[in-house]
């Protein structure tokens, strides 16, 4: 069974490089860069499976983190392309059209942030635990909006896609090349941290606070490790989602961005490696396929997630692969 | 050295008009079984709750090690030294045995900051873990899901899950229940040579066990604790018969 599950993980991950290498061959970049957008919003999936799946904690806040990546990629590189420093005071700090110096920003910045809010809603639970993350994103949803610095409701265009040393991000396919890599990269140290000591406690925790804590272990420190990686991970991909639009806009850190990362573990089976890749890569198609058909598509998406709780509970890797084996 | 390694001094607890703990003092001191018995209800669960960290007493202090707990958190009192098993199972139970065995290892070692390395694959964890599954008789079961362990078997997880631990003094809220006459008897045979490990307060409704074991017996009845000796002493005590004892437990 665990076997089968590792053969379904890699035919849907190997599935999005085969579509965008498909997609260069037919020259359709339109279909590259919806496999790149699937890419990204699978991997802000993946970062809330840390804290959702792993840890139980279902955050409806976690736009905020995919925001805060967004604005971190749109204010410096709008700082850059209008050759403004973004401090201009007794030390002097220019924006950056660098991916790497952005993502490290996006990075450090959601981490803080996911600090912050998970120290304050980690003392909650339960329904109260969905409303004060809720509570929190929808915060950072009106302050973009009411910020008029950096577009305010209107958004933020960046014109040229940032920099990566040694590629032209512009070309479709090496940007897919490029946000694959970090998934695959990210999906690994999941994996690994799934199966690590903090993985076992955190997970346990989920389980049982109260065995956790009778071995000596505090669930709450758990959690907020958790929550601050989540969010790190979330933050990354907002970064990318807004380089890939070249465009930040407060939609971002609305909370139908965070229930639909929600949706696509639900959709791809939660707590599972790979089940936020197949739910978000699911999530995409039908978007494609069925916006065409009908501006109400989304009725069709809530129905197939009703199916999906209804009758198929581990989500459509757990429908493949069966239940989750423990492991060893 | 004969300070006790868990002094519990005026210990009070109400739920509303019920006194659930009245003023309770009893300590355990090393090497010895120290049995907590009173009819259903009495407030022994309360009182191991309140020992471990679960519950706030009202009034009173906790000391182990010498050392005044009252105020930590159950997680500081494990690291403390104590090992709790609970009245009602209380397991990770989607994990297998073993790896509910090694989250106790990795409790007691305490180094829970590691993302990378494959904890089932940590050989002192585990072998401490493997250890303490043998001393139950729980090896066989190692790789099965916890949801799928009998109810004795669960008992006998959670008394692994403690010795994991090492703790300096074992709370155990009654360990033979559900586990039959057989399991009784070895747990009867194995509690028995824990103590010389550290001290166990034992809560225990089976009688054979208690009297076969305790080297003292408190006796609890409606939050107090109405006598403290040894078997034969609580046994002869006209008190313990007619407020508890009764006449259908034949002793
Ligand atoms: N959280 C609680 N709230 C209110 N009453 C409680 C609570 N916990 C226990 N009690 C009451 O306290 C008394 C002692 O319960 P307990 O300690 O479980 O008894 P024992 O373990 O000796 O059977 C009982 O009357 C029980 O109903
Ligand atoms: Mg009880």
């Amino acid at each position: 069974m665990i076997r089968r599950e590792g053969i379904i993980n890699t035919l849907i991950f190997l599935s999005l490089p085969a579509v965008a290498g498909a997609a260069l061959l037919l020259d359709e970049p339109f279909t590259i860069t919806l496999a790149t957008r699937a890419a990204i919003l699978a991997l802000a999936a993946v970062g809330l499976n840390l804290a959702l799946g792993l840890g139980g904690l279902v955050s409806l806040g976690h736009a905020a983190f995919f925001g805060i990546g967004g604005y971190a990629m749109g204010i410096l590189a709008s700082h850059a392309q209008s050759y403004v420093p973004l401090i201009d005071t007794w030390i002097v700090i220019e924006g950056t059209k660098s991916m790497p110096v952005i993502w490290l920003v996006a990075v450090i910045a959601s981490a803080f942030a996911a600090l912050a809010i998970g120290a304050l809603s980690l003392r909650t639970s339960g329904v109260y635990f969905i409303m004060i993350t809720l509570a929190f994103g929808q915060m950072f949803y009106y302050f973009a909006i009411s910020w008029p610095a950096y577009g305010g409701e209107d958004g933020l265009s960046i014109y040229v896609r940032n920099d990566f040393p040694g590629l032209n991000t512009l070309v479709p396919i090496q940007f897919f090349g490029l946000v694959f890599t970090i998934l695959a990269l990210v999906l690994w140290a999941m994996g690994r941290l799934a199966a690590s000591p903090f993985g076992l406690a955190l997970n346990a925790a989920r389980q049982n606070a109260e065995r956790v804590e009778t071995v000596g272990l505090t669930p709450f420190r758990l959690r907020l490790v958790a929550f601050v990686i989540s969010g790190a991970i979330t933050g990354l991909a907002g970064a990318l989602f807004a380089d890939l639009n070249r465009f930040v806009s407060p939609s971002m850190f609305s909370w139908q961005m965070s229930g639909e990362f929600i949706v696509f573990i639900v959709l791809g089976g939660i707590g599972r490696l790979f089940g936020p890749v197949a739910g978000a890569c699911l999530f995409v198609v039908l978007e494609h396929m069925l916006s065409g058909v009908s501006e109400f598509w989304l009725i069709y998406v809530g129905a197939i997630l009703l199916l999906v709780v209804l009758f198929a509970r581990g989500g459509l890797i757990g429908t493949l692969a069966g239940r989750a084996v423990a492991h060893d | 050295m004969t300070d006790p390694l868990l002094h519990i001094e005026g210990l009070s607890k109400s739920f509303g008009a019920l006194k659930a703990t009245d003023d309770v003092t009893l300590s355990l001191k090393p090497g010895e079984i120290h049995a907590l018995i009173g009819p259903n209800g009495a407030g022994k669960s309360t009182l191991i709750k309140q020992v471990a960290g679960a519950l706030v007493p009202d009034a009173g202090t906790v000391w182990l090690n010498g050392r005044d707990v009252t105020k930590l958190p159950t997680a500081a009192r494990a690291r403390a030294g104590l090992g709790r098993t609970f009245q009602i199972s209380s397991l990770a139970m989607e994990y297998t045995v073993l790896q509910n065995a090694v989250l106790g290892a990795l409790g007691a070692r305490g180094s829970v900051w590691r993302f990378l390395g494959n904890v089932m694959r940590d050989k002192a964890l585990r072998g401490t873990a493997e250890r303490a599954l043998a001393r139950v008789g729980l090896m066989e079961q190692a790789l099965v899901r916890t949801s799928e362990l009998s109810h004795g078997q669960r008992r006998l997880l959670e008394v692994a899950v403690a010795l994991t631990l090492e703790p300096d003094v074992f709370l155990m809220d009654e360990p033979m229940a559900g586990l039959g006459a057989d399991g009784s008897r070895r747990m009867t045979g194995f509690l028995d040579d824990l103590r010389s490990r550290a001290p166990i307060l034992l809560v225990e409704h089976d009688m054979d066990a208690v009297f076969a074991l305790a080297d003292r017996i408190s006796v609890l009845v409606y939050g107090k604790i109405i006598a403290t000796g040894t078997a034969d002493e609580i046994r002869a005590n006209p008190e313990v018969r007619s407020a508890y004892l009764g006449e259908e437990i034949v002793i």
